[in-house]
């Protein structure tokens, strides 16, 4: 592996009294999909949101450790939140689109960022990001119609959009394909494939299937812990660690 | 097993339904007394207030000469009135016949005559419609008519003049236009709300336009901005406590820091402001905050997640979505302080007042102090007034209302 994008260094964080994420360590490559799979609260989320620093507005969380974007500690002083979240995207569990219209949505990380200067530009922009999203074709002709008015599958790859418009280096998914049907699934899941050429992406998935179709390599998280990470090939057929096989075998029957 | 679950359940529902059936029934009794309540209320106030939309006026012949045109300010206007009211009865001559029969016109009709006639009025005779006194309102409209002396307070000549005026038609009904464009008086039939509406728009625009700004961005830093301390706790305990003070005690700190500390006028409409928003500042706190903790987290973190700071994405979304609430809870604050008299009698807004204010700091009353003043007063041409100023401030407290449903319904949650 090249130089990894984020490497995650002994990071623990706290809600409170619980230690919710303990002394991890990860590197995220360039144009790969890792997924994240693992129990129910077993800090997939609390760990993704790290990486951007959302974990910031919760009033009770604390972490400790490094997390390095391209070798700077995103934690650091010298690190603004502004700027990280500009260069590392997120897409939630439920879709969240604002209640604006569609083109406003996308055009919305460009505008505060001041990323383009004429109305032509940002045109552009919006255009190519929801192509990339797979959802220009169903949107073109309804650009002002507000967001929330879409299906969900779509309002989830409006989302996508917004994100991709920005210009990420890294794209992180909570659970994206969680409140859609099948349909919408397989097309999230082949524009995550897609997306890997131009970005690095980080899952959490609670489907097994999901995370073996898009992903290259897999963390598997247990309590807080990482207890085994590899090529999801191996990840699924064969398991180095106990816990990970259970949870495999549990899960496939 | 199976059977007996039945035979319990079916037990059961029988005490079920009539439990409910008695919830039911108590509902709908309590909802029928209290709007039987407010329809008495309503109705009793509208069959004492109605008749004060309308004036009764008497059609007097003035007589106008080319001097009298050509130099309009020496017209004794006063005396044109007499003159004219005299050509009515021409067969009185006594001086006290006269004085009973000059006291059927309104002490007004002069300065409406004086506002009527400018020199391109042509000379001649016109029949000028004069305001007739409250007396003779009263007759007219009826308020006598089964009581022990039906002249009310005329005496029996007067009676006698109004009963040939209204014999040659010359006593008419119009709408009331003093009770809308003119400020208090002494004469019941001169007496306008003009003065106490204005005086009102005056308070409640200084205090919309204190308590909004002010109450939004307190709201908005303690939900988003402040940190969780001891501090902060506390503050919001005491917005909390501040909701439930009486207004008096509002009252009497605006006098002693506005009048008494920092020498502001008594009576002026802007420490009626100042008092006000104190009181109303807490609701829209309260209101404001909790439109924007209704606003959906999601939302919020869609934004940060973006890159957006915390201020762009409060200005953003937070502000947006959270306005019709913190609009609705303004208006309801308002609304609340439109009908508040206690802290303004404290400051001294309770003066009889003729004129109609022009500037926040002209002495003033307002529409609830107004009512107050009126119900003191035995004379019946007030009483009427009375019932027709709550009339208009309850027109007013209907039209905020429905503003704010308006506002609720028209951005009514969008995600
Ligand atoms: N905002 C919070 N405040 C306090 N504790 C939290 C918070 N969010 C998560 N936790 C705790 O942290 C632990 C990890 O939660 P997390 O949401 O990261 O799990 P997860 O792996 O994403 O679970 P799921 O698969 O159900 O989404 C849990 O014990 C949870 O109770
Ligand atoms: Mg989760």
């Amino acid at each position: 592996m090249d130089k990894p994008i984020f490497q995650v260094k002994g990071v623990d964080v706290f809600y409170g009294d619980n230690h919710a994420i303990k002394s991890v360590n990860l590197d995220i490559a360039r144009n790969e999909v890792i997924s994240l799979i693992g129990p129910s609260g077993c800090g997939k989320s609390t760990f993704i949101r790290c990486l951007n620093r959302m974990n910031d507005t919760i009033e009770s969380a604390r972490i400790s450790g490094e997390v390095l974007l391209e070798g700077e500690d995103i934690y650091s002083k010298e690190m603004d939140v502004v700027m990280l979240r500009a260069r590392v995207g997120m897409v939630f569990q439920k879709p969240n689109p604002f209640p604006k219209s569609i083109y406003d949505n996308v055009a919305y990380g460009p505008r505060i960022h001041g990323l383009v200067d004429t109305r032509s530009d940002l045109d552009d922009i919006v255009k190519e990001s929801l192509q990339k999203a797979g959802l220009w074709e169903e949107v073109k002709d309804r650009l002002t119609a507000i967001g929330t008015s879409l299906s969900g599958g779509q309002q989830q790859r409006l989302c996508i959009a917004r994100t991709i418009a920005v210009g990420p280096e890294v794209i992180l998914m909570d659970e994206p394909c969680s409140a859609l049907d099948p349909i919408a699934t397989a097309k999230i899941e082949d524009l995550i494939d897609e997306l890997r050429e131009k970005y690095a992406i980080v899952i959490v998935t609670h489907s097994m299937q999901q995370a073996a179709r898009v992903s290259q390599r897999t963390a598997y998280f247990h309590l807080g812990e990482i207890i085994e990470v590899g090529d999801t090939d191996q990840i699924f057929t064969n398991p180095k660690e106990r816990l990970t096989e259970d949870y495999i075998t549990g899960r496939f029957g | 097993m199976s059977r007996d679950l039945k035979t319990l359940v079916s037990q059961g529902l029988k005490s079920r339904y009539r439990n409910e059936r008695i919830m039911r029934s108590l509902g709908v009794t309590a909802l029928l007394f209290a709007s039987g309540f407010l329809l008495l209320i309503l109705s009793i106030i509208f069959s004492q207030g109605y008749r004060a939309f309308t004036q009764t006026y008497i059609e007097i012949p003035i007589e106008l000469s080319t001097a009298d045109i050509e130099d309009i300010s020496s017209i004794n206007f006063q005396n044109k009135i007499r003159d004219g009211l005299r050509e009515l009865f021409p067969e009185l001559q006594a001086r006290a016949e006269l004085a009973d029969l000059f006291r059927l016109a309104s002490r007004g009709a002069s300065i409406d005559l004086e506002r009527d006639i400018s020199s391109e009025t042509p000379p001649g005779t016109i029949n000028f419609i004069a305001l007739a006194s409250s007396d003779v309102d009263m007759i007219n409209k009826g308020y006598f008519v089964d009581s022990e002396s039906p002249r009310g307070r005329l005496s029996e000549q007067q009676y006698e003049y109004f009963q040939s005026l209204t014999d040659r038609n010359l006593i008419s009904r119009q709408i009331n236009t003093n009770l809308f464009l003119k400020g208090d008086s002494s004469y019941p039939e001169m007496a306008g709300v003009m003065g106490a509406i204005m005086g009102s728009v005056f308070v409640l625009g200084i205090t919309l336009f204190l308590s909004f700004p002010i109450g939004a961005a307190t709201a908005i830093y303690l939900e988003e901005f402040a940190p969780k301390n001891r501090f902060t706790d506390f503050i919001e305990v005491n917005i909390n406590n501040l909701a439930a003070v009486p207004s008096v005690i509002f009252g009497l700190l605006g006098l002693a820091m506005f009048i008494n500390f920092f020498g502001f006028p008594r009576s002026a409409p802007i420490v009626g402001g100042f008092v006000l928003t104190l009181m109303t500042l807490p609701i829209v706190i309260i209101a404001s905050r909790a439109a924007i903790t209704s606003v959906p987290p999601s939302i919020k973190e869609a934004a940060l997640g973006l890159g957006a700071s915390k201020l762009k994405m409060v200005v953003d979304h937070v502000i947006p979505l959270a306005l019709p609430g913190m609009l609705t809870g303004t208006i309801i604050g308002m609304a609340r302080a439109l009908g508040e008299s206690a802290p303004l009698l404290m400051i001294g807004m309770v003066a009889f007042i003729t004129e109609i204010p022009q500037t926040i700091f002209s002495p003033s009353t307002t529409l609830p102090i107004q009512i107050f003043l009126w119900a003191d007063s035995p004379d019946r041409g007030f009483s009427e007034r009375t019932s027709a100023a709550i009339i208009i401030l309850l027109v007013f407290l209907i039209l905020m209302n429905l503003i704010a449903v308006i506002l609720r319904k028209k951005f009514e949650k969008k995600w």
